[in-house]
């Protein structure tokens, strides 16, 4: 069972008062894009063994969407922030960093 | 390989059973084979089965990273059926159950297949609709099931309850010809049929590259040395994008657990598989009594090979509304798989960016019932470079927007 806190509200409360919807900082492309990105946008997942960054709803809670860095192996929640970036900040990133060396290389 | 049969039985029991062989050859690798299949699940066997069968192509390894039939072979509910909406999928598990209902004749080897039906439980009117198009779709393929009512669900299967609080039983969509098979039986039975043609199956050796030559596959690189080969094929279900990656393509696959329990044995109480889709739970009764659980696949990406506990709470919640005797079992087992699951939830079976290189994935939670019908055709495309069961099946489809839309058939168990 994942322990999550939202950023959004700040509870901290079990997965089953949020959900997930799938790999988060996709690059949307939409009319007029190539057949390769569109295939890229839809379909095309990183899905890692590893560190995984997506994006997770408040669904029984604020309601509000927000971003979860977590380990696809051992389910650690690295930590959320808020939807409105293209990247995980740097603090999230240096703390991944710390606690899996060299997970750059796989993702 | 010594033939399996009743005199073999007699003959073993008047000299206390010191003539048994083992079943299949335990193989060190060599340097070179014309094809080196990736992974020896049901799949992967069956496509080294039906290379050697169908094409004479024996100079084939099976490589393994943990032992025979370990993964989503020994981990699935062990179901069979072929009442799919959409045409490709329709005749591939059609071809696949046809197989199924000879494998061990063909195999010389008990896969214990026991067509004793399947129904797939139609709780809202939703359901029944989207049943019942299944059903007339499956009339003009050529498959044969039925919609059946609540009276007929309720005579097939007396431990229902029809008039469940949330979701009462509407009917159902019945396959007489779907069943369910000994999982492990069917990965052994092909193992000894390959070892027989002489193929090997290597097992604890885990790739950890592939080596390519001006777009075109060389070999693989294991953890039991080097291995040279001229086609490979990759058939690893829940770790497909991980080996896709070190042959650096990507595709369209998702990874998720998907879990199941089993219960203490009890006696005989229900002898057909039955299916709940809205309420995310199926159960079929084992040769030994237990009955065997199905749940869901876990809402997040995942490799744990375990699964939520949330999702075994919602299942067991669900059977005991349907079968309110489960609420007397205790459960003895849980465990999970990873499953690959792919944007319209249909399988990829296809060439790829590397030639010499075929994929056979994205069977997501619905694998174990195709495993011949997959073998053949993979095995058909390997050697000829088509086959006509699974043109549709291509990777392409996903640029070309060609989709073999069964998400919404079959979105949950299948």
């Amino acid at each position: 069972m994942l322990i999550v806190s939202c950023p959004c509200c700040g509870v901290t409360a079990e997965e089953t008062e949020f959900h997930a919807h799938g790999e988060a900082h996709i690059t949307r492309h939409t009319v007029g894009s190539s057949d390769d990105d569109m295939e890229t946008y839809l379909f095309m997942r990183k899905n890692p063994k590893g560190v995984h960054f997506e994006r997770w709803r408040h669904q029984y809670g604020c309601g509000k969407w927000f971003l979860m860095a977590r380990d696809t192996v051992t389910l650690e929640v690295f930590g959320t922030y808020p939807a409105q970036t293209t990247e995980p900040p740097a603090d999230l990133l240096e703390l991944i960093d710390a606690k899996r060396p060299g997970w750059r290389e796989g993702a | 390989m010594k033939k399996y049969s009743v005199f073999a039985v007699a003959r073993e029991a008047m000299r206390h059973h010191t003539g048994w062989t083992r079943a299949w050859r335990d193989a060190a690798p060599k340097k070179r084979y014309d094809v080196v299949i990736v992974g020896a699940g049901g799949h992967g066997l069956a496509t080294a089965y039906y290379l050697g069968k169908n094409f004479g192509i024996t100079n084939v390894a099976v490589i393994e990273k943990g032992w025979l039939g370990g993964g989503n072979t020994g981990r699935n509910t062990t179901i069979i059926r072929s009442n799919y909406l959409q045409d490709p999928s329709a005749a591939i598990y059609e071809k696949s159950l046809s197989l199924y209902e000879t494998m061990s004749q063909d195999l010389n080897y008990n896969v214990m297949f026991s067509p004793r039906g399947v129904i797939m439980l139609a709780q809202t009117e939703h359901e029944v609709r989207g049943y019942k198009r299944t059903a007339h779709a499956n009339m003009l393929q050529g498959v044969t099931t039925e919609f059946i009512g609540p009276e007929k669900v309720k005579e097939l299967v007396p431990i229902i309850n029809l008039s469940g609080p949330r979701y009462p039983v509407l009917g159902g969509l019945w396959q007489a010809r779907g069943g369910t098979a000994r999982h492990d039986a069917v990965a052994w039975g092909y193992a000894r049929a390959c070892s027989d043609m002489g193929m090997d199956i290597i097992q604890k050796c885990e790739v950890t590259g592939v080596q390519t030559s001006g777009g075109k596959v060389t070999g693989v690189q294991t953890t039991r040395g080097d291995i040279a080969c001229d086609k490979v094929g990759m058939v690893v279900a829940g770790h497909s994008g991980h080996l896709a990656d070190l042959a650096g393509f990507r595709l369209p696959i998702e990874s998720v657990a998907l879990q199941a329990l089993v219960s203490e044995p009890i006696k005989p109480c229900m002898d057909v598989v039955v299916m709940a889709n809205t309420v995310h739970g199926y159960m079929s009764q084992s040769d030994k009594g237990e009955m065997v659980i199905g749940g869901g696949t876990d809402g997040y990406n995942n490799y744990t090979q375990r699964g939520s506990f949330h999702h075994i709470e919602e299942t067991v919640r669900a059977l005991i509304e349907t079968f309110p005797m489960v609420s007397r079992l205790k459960m003895l087992r849980q465990w999970g798989g990873i499953v690959d699951v792919t944007g319209d939830r249909s399988p990829i079976l296809s060439k790829t960016p590397v030639d010499g290189i075929f994929i056979n994935c994205g069977w997501g939670t619905g694998g174990f019932k195709a495993i011949p019908g997959s073998g053949w055709a993979m095995a058909e495309l390997m050697a000829k470079g088509r086959s006509p069961l699974i043109d549709a099946f291509g990777l392409e489809r996903f640029t070309e927007g060609r989709f073999i839309d069964e998400s919404v058939a079959a979105g949950v168990a299948h």
